[in-house]
């Protein structure tokens, strides 16, 4: 059964927000959505590339009250 | 009033000696009690564990004996934690002993696992440990010229580490005069070539005048050994010589064992330091799942903190401080030259340009870690 998990990297200059998300792929399930809170205006861009790059899935970027939340699918 | 510490590295040790001055009166008394459990008698000044791979130190001289650093009002058992039994308050030691607590402070610290990788702890040196960095210095002792690929697992301590690597290489070849028959290509996991922006800000042009190559975005998938290949996770590939590997890491497998958290991350607080649901268990340095650098220095902090807010609680009945993501990192930019980076949740690290008396004050604050480690700095 698939799980979502949210990662709470919001105010953090290390190790950051898109370490953060790598480290909790790892412990992840293919299949599992990840949703990733940052302060960080980079990981608008920075995320989705890495995402689409190595291979899983995007399902959304919002940005509420100050907060990203991108939302993730790990695919592989 | 219980307080137990599990774990007997910078965190622990700090809170421990800083709760033994603080409550001295009450320990005096008895009406506290201060016991450490910790799996080794020996602490490791972990830092060092660089030079040692440079040939600059010896191991001997990272330890010291851990019931010297402590005040003698502690009470301290060198024996392992295995079970954890937190709706008890209570904890059960290798040994088969119990101990009971009202305050428990769990700093268990991390480990490498580099076996997560397929290949990696096979054909990888690294120097997070005694033996793999003599073995790694051995390596570099005896290397003549070739590619040196440098890769950076996730999630690692010390996120300064791989700087500080790529610094040591140019000097340590330079030094013997072969800086132009080695070409060195450092890998990172994201975007851009370190994690905090600034370090990269700073480190970008320094790396250029060093001639290294820079491929960002490559976590590692697999090593082949044999043929002397890393690939990444991204889907590209890099030949080597000679590989080098900041490993991944994950929390104590004790933390896993007793579902604490997952990959031995302890769910916390970020500003009471507190275990998740639980609020007589405090929970620091790599132990935790904060998004902090995992490094002394933020267990320091950390330690701080836990320490006076424990001791105001049994002295007023309640806390007096939150953390603030305090972390102050030294960054050795190569052999005699040294900056360092510091900042917090709220303010981002702002990087100086590397002095020489910078890099005397962190081979100062070598051996004044010890005075550190004691709660005295």
């Amino acid at each position: 059964m698939s799980e979502n998990k949210i990662i709470d990297a919001r105010d953090t200059y290390c190790p950051g927000p898109l370490m953060e998300l790598i480290t909790y792929m790892k412990q992840a399930s293919v299949g599992d959505t990840l949703e990733l809170l940052s302060t960080d205006e980079g990981s608008a861009a920075d995320v989705p590339e890495w995402v689409n790059k190595v291979g899983h899935e995007m399902l959304g970027s919002e940005k509420v009250d100050g907060v990203w939340h991108l939302k993730i699918r790990k695919a592989k | 009033m219980r307080i137990l510490i599990v774990g007997g590295g910078t965190g622990g040790t700090i809170v421990a000696n800083n709760l033994a001055r603080r409550l001295s009166a009450e320990i005096r008394n008895r009406k506290v009690r201060l016991t450490m459990l910790s799996a080794s008698d020996r602490h490791m000044y972990q830092p060092g564990l660089l030079y040692v791979a440079f040939g600059q130190m010896t191991p001997d001289q990272l330890y010291r004996d851990q019931r010297g650093l402590l005040e003698p009002n502690i009470d301290f058992h060198v024996d392992p934690v295995e079970k954890f039994q937190l709706d008890k308050n209570q904890v059960t030691t290798k040994s088969g002993k119990t101990y009971e607590y009202d305050i428990l402070v769990i700093a268990t610290g991390s480990r490498i696992v580099p076996e997560t990788v397929p290949g990696l702890a096979e054909g990888a040196e690294t120097f997070y440990t005694e033996a793999t960095a003599v073995k790694m210095f051995k390596r570099l002792r005896e290397f003549e010229g070739g590619r040196i690929a440098v890769v950076v697992g996730v999630p690692h301590k010390c996120p300064i580490a791989p700087v500080e690597l790529i610094f040591s290489m140019h000097d340590y070849f330079k030094a013997r005069g072969i800086r132009d028959k080695v070409s060195i290509k450092y890998h990172y996991p994201i975007g851009r070539m370190h994690t905090i922006e600034n370090v990269a800000k700073w480190a970008k042009p320094e790396f250029d005048r060093m001639g290294i190559e820079i491929e960002t975005l490559f976590n590692v998938k697999e090593v082949d050994a044999e043929h002397k290949v890393v690939r990444s996770e991204e889907g590209t590939e890099t030949q080597y010589d000679l590989l080098i590997a900041i490993p991944p890491h994950k929390g104590m497998e004790v933390i896993e064992d007793n579902n604490l958290g997952m990959g031995g991350w302890i769910p916390t607080d970020r500003f009471k330091l507190t275990m998740k649901d639980r609020d007589n268990v405090y929970v620091l340095g790599d132990t935790t799942n904060l998004p902090v650098s995992k490094t002394g220095s933020a267990a320091h902090f950390e330690a701080e903190v836990v320490s006076e807010n424990i001791a105001s609680i049994i002295k007023i009945g309640t806390p007096v401080r939150d953390y603030d993501g305090k972390v102050y990192c030294f960054i050795e930019a190569g052999h005699d030259r040294a900056t360092y980076a510091m900042f917090n949740y709220q303010n981002p690290p702002d990087l100086k340009p590397a002095t020489k008396p910078m890099h005397w004050f962190k081979t100062a604050y070598n051996q004044m870690y010890w005075t550190s480690v004691r709660g005295l700095l």
